[in-house]
């Protein structure tokens, strides 16, 4: 960019957006970092308490550390199941079948829905111990399992709620398999290249940046996941689904401990904000851009 | 031969994985016409007899209001957001697609930062800003964030889209006299408009699926959104009959999954033009 490129009518346009992060956005992180240092409610005015949220939180809080394992381990399961089943079936769609269309369609559908309230009754329902997927098992004569009231599996199940919303990343790595350059691969095929051995060498690397930015995205999304666990399990059984953002909630709005749960959601954003540093930091090992990666 | 039964295989695949993603949507349906004992126990996605009056108890609600308030306090908070996010989206992409400003780079890299903020983080100083400012219990902290454009997914997504689109455009426009503002009215906007369309279906279906927000923000019945209405449906029906949350949950998709449907060309196209390619 040169210096006399400068172009002021654009803060007219990006106006209205500073006024919006300032106000929204900027001024409200910044103060959860201030409320972290305190102690306060609706009724109780605020008090200030240096690092004591931080030191209950990591010395006495055995809740704590529950969710954040729970978390960490629903983080686990759900996105790289979700995103490797995204990945399979793009590949797969991807081969010139017929009826694309149609079958994106239907796996799409899911994801329109997904984060609703609608769908987390129909979770419950179906996966209750007297529900249709226990029915379904009976048919084909598996005993019952307790989905949702054991503290081995609500976990699990609740992680297959997300990967059932593969169809959203699965639309993206469509639109990047449609990028991959047809030339590439056969190109690779008059060199003596198999079809396994052109997909790991060509067509995957051409697809990690959608993959590393699906990641980050998926990654977000599931470490602040709080409709599945507040709806379906209310966080049991023994608090194995008492999930990072439910937490934070609770401590926030049920029991009025505004200041602590501020100091919650801070470490929660400094957890992501390591993995996130971590994914792109890692990248260059594993991600390879046409253009050398120039923004 | 064995390609065709390779071919044969996947579509097969496809087909079973198919039926298990709408499996449990259509057991909604279905579940909403049968009765308490026939929804677990059978597998069958057509009832054995059809009852109604999952629809008719369900839509009276055992409160004082019935699902007519909360399906129009839906549509109320959901379709002013919807418009300002895309109205007060696009010039602000639009001002970071096409010009060079001083400090456009720390800008942006905000613009994307605020896109990995957890909720979580900035919930609890909004509340108490919107509590000071008297906005709890209405529709404003929908409404204001909306008219600011600080969901700054939609920033990003126009930004990438009007990026492809080409700037001889923009010169031709300049040429023939057109202003920035005129520029952005006649020659960006039209050419937008399947990016547009993706922006309002994917807005309309999270606010209109929206729990974390109407529950800390909306405290009266009178007012709650649909989201809230079946949560307390959820408790209070635990005892009675299952088939009236059940079709309250299948009308509360309609308006998402048909939106879908009917625009699904633009939405696909939409969502591939974000190109996530930098």
């Amino acid at each position: 960019m040169k210096h006399t490129d400068h172009q002021p009518v654009a803060y007219l346009f990006i106006f209205p957006w500073i006024i919006g992060f300032l106000i929204f956005q900027l001024y409200p992180f910044i103060a959860s970092f201030v409320y972290s240092f305190t102690d306060f409610s609706m009724l109780k005015s605020m008090k200030f308490v240096g690092i004591r949220n931080y030191i209950q939180m990591f010395t006495r809080d055995r809740l704590f550390f529950k969710s954040l394992w729970a978390t960490v381990k629903y983080v686990l399961i759900a996105v790289p199941g979700k995103l490797l089943f995204a990945l399979i079936i793009a590949m797969i769609l991807n081969m010139k079948l017929r009826f694309i269309n149609f079958y994106r369609t239907v796996y799409y559908l899911p994801s329109i829905l997904g984060g609703s309230v609608a769908i987390s009754i129909l979770w419950k329902f179906l996966f209750s111990k007297t529900g249709t997927v226990n029915t379904l098992l009976a048919h084909l004569h598996i005993p019952p399992q307790d989905w949702l009231g054991s503290p081995n599996l609500a976990l699990f199940t609740m992680g297959l709620l997300v990967v059932w919303q593969f169809g959203s990343s699965m639309v993206l790595f469509l639109a990047a398999l449609k990028n991959v350059p047809a030339e590439l691969c056969e190109a690779a095929r008059v060199d003596g290249a198999g079809k396994i051995r052109t997909f790991f060498a060509i067509t995957l690397p051409m697809l990690t940046p959608t993959v590393f930015f699906n990641l980050i995205m998926q990654m977000i999304n599931a470490f602040k996941e709080f409709n599945a666990p507040y709806l379906i399990t209310k966080g049991g059984p023994l608090n194995s689904t008492y999930l990072y953002g439910m937490m934070v909630y609770e401590n926030a709005f049920r029991h009025s401990k505004m200041g602590y749960a501020s100091a919650q959601s801070w470490v929660l954003f400094l957890i992501i904000l390591l993995f996130t540093a971590l994914m792109f930091k890692s990248s260059p090992y594993w991600t390879f851009y046409e253009d050398g990666g120039d923004f | 031969m064995k390609r065709r039964q390779g071919l044969a295989l996947t579509y097969l695949m496809l087909s079973i994985i198919g039926i298990v993603m709408v499996y449990p949507l259509l057991w909604l349906v279905s579940a909403s016409f049968k009765t308490n004992k026939e929804i677990f126990s059978s597998l069958s996605l057509i009832p054995t007899e059809i009852l109604w009056d999952g629809y008719s108890k369900g839509w009276q609600s055992s409160g004082q209001y019935t699902f007519s308030t909360y399906f129009s306090n839906t549509f109320v908070m959901v379709l002013p957001t919807v418009a300002l996010t895309v109205i007060s989206s696009l010039p602000v992409a639009y001002g970071f697609a096409r010009f060079r400003f001083k400090g456009k780079g720390i800008l942006f890299t905000l613009v994307i930062a605020s896109l990995m903020l957890p909720a979580e983080v900035i919930i609890i100083p909004r509340y108490m800003l919107f509590n000071k400012l008297g906005w709890l219990n209405t529709y404003l902290p929908f409404l204001v964030p909306a008219a600011f454009a600080t969901y700054s997914f939609f920033i990003f997504m126009l930004v990438q889209f009007i990026r492809g689109i080409p700037r001889e455009l923009d010169d031709a426009a300049r040429i023939d006299g057109c202003g920035p503002w005129g520029t952005l009215v006649n020659i960006i906007t039209p050419l937008c408009k399947p990016a547009l369309v993706s922006c309002i279906i994917f807005q309309f279906v999270w606010r209109w699926n929206d729990f974390l927000n109407p529950l800390i923000y909306i405290s009266s019945v009178k007012k709650y959104p649909l989201s809230l209405a079946l949560r307390m449906a959820l408790d209070v029906t635990d005892t009675i009959s299952w088939n009236r949350i059940m079709a309250m949950s299948v009308l509360a998709m309609v308006p998402p999954v048909a939106l879908f449907f009917l625009c699904q060309k633009y939405f696909v196209e939409g969502v591939a033009n974000t190109g996530l390619k930098g």
